[in-house]
């Protein structure tokens, strides 16, 4: 088993589910920055669809012992889509900056659960590394 | 590091607010300066934004959507004609010619922009500590 494949598998979803909250605080980011910009949509982006996407991820098989992995397993974040406004505005804007920054709020707490989970395991690793001397 | 680009997002947003809030306290200034004729005559002025694409990155364009201002749109209000035939720069009829400025419109927008660049530096801010977090990570 190579090194990578290994960390993957320890570190299970949460590095791919830290990259699309990564990814998505910049869509949110930029749906504040132009919460005032005339004709500007709102995007978003999907976990759900994120996540199927990573579940289906295909991975290659080994018929040799001198094979290598494929190494990483990419993100895909999915498609970005619009945001459903509340209230249409005459400029075309469909920014609702309190919904943004409540959608941002979230999306930043749930960037720091995954760090948490993540601190878990690599807390994990490191026990069964060093026989928990690590601590 | 993706994260990093919510500075440069957050930034942009920021820039173009201030300009907005510097554009509406000319405005604000000059409410009550008068001129001799209707071409001379100072006229509100307010900025236009526009999305533009920060980084040409491929990966997620719709993540990398700032704002700039793309202009100064004059207001084309027309002054305000006074009759003041004793003022110094009254034309030959005697009228004086003010600033087309609504000063209730100028400090909504004042809010406004107040308001928006707030939620910028929050987001800045947010992503700063997930950013410092992360650095942290296995700590």
């Amino acid at each position: 088993m190579s090194l990578g494949g290994f960390l993957d598998d320890a570190l299970g979803v949460h590095a791919q589910a830290l990259a699309f909250r990564g990814a998505r605080s910049r869509v949110l980011a930029s749906n504040l920055a132009n919460a005032d910009t005339p004709g500007y949509l709102a995007r978003d982006l999907s976990f759900d669809a994120a996540l199927s996407g990573a579940n289906a991820t295909l991975s290659t098989v080994s018929t040799h012992s001198a094979h290598l992995g494929t190494g990483e397993r990419t993100l895909s974040t999915g498609p970005a889509l619009y945001r459903y406004p509340h209230q249409p505005t005459l400029d075309g804007n469909t920014v609702e900056t309190e919904v943004e920054q409540a959608k941002f709020s979230r999306n930043a707490v749930e960037y720091q659960a995954s760090l948490t989970f993540l601190n878990g395991r690599i807390n994990a690793i490191r026990d069964a590394l060093t026989g928990g001397a690590g601590r | 590091m993706s994260l990093y680009s919510v500075f440069d997002l957050a930034g942009s947003g920021m820039r173009a607010q201030s300009l907005r809030l510097n554009a509406t306290s000319s405005n604000l200034a000059n409410a009550e300066s008068v001129a001799g004729n209707e071409a001379a005559v100072y006229r509100a002025r307010r900025p236009v934004f526009e999305t533009v694409l920060l980084e040409s990155r491929s990966d997620l364009p719709e993540a990398n959507a700032g704002v700039r201002v793309r202009g100064m749109a004059i207001s084309d209000a027309p002054a305000i004609r006074r009759y003041q035939p004793d003022h110094p720069l009254a034309d030959r009829a005697g009228y004086t010619y003010g600033a087309n400025v609504n000063a209730v419109e100028e400090m909504v927008d004042m809010l406004s922009a107040a308001r928006s660049y707030q939620s910028n530096v929050e987001a800045l801010n947010t992503a700063k500590e997930m950013l410092l977090g992360t650095l942290r990570l296995g700590q």
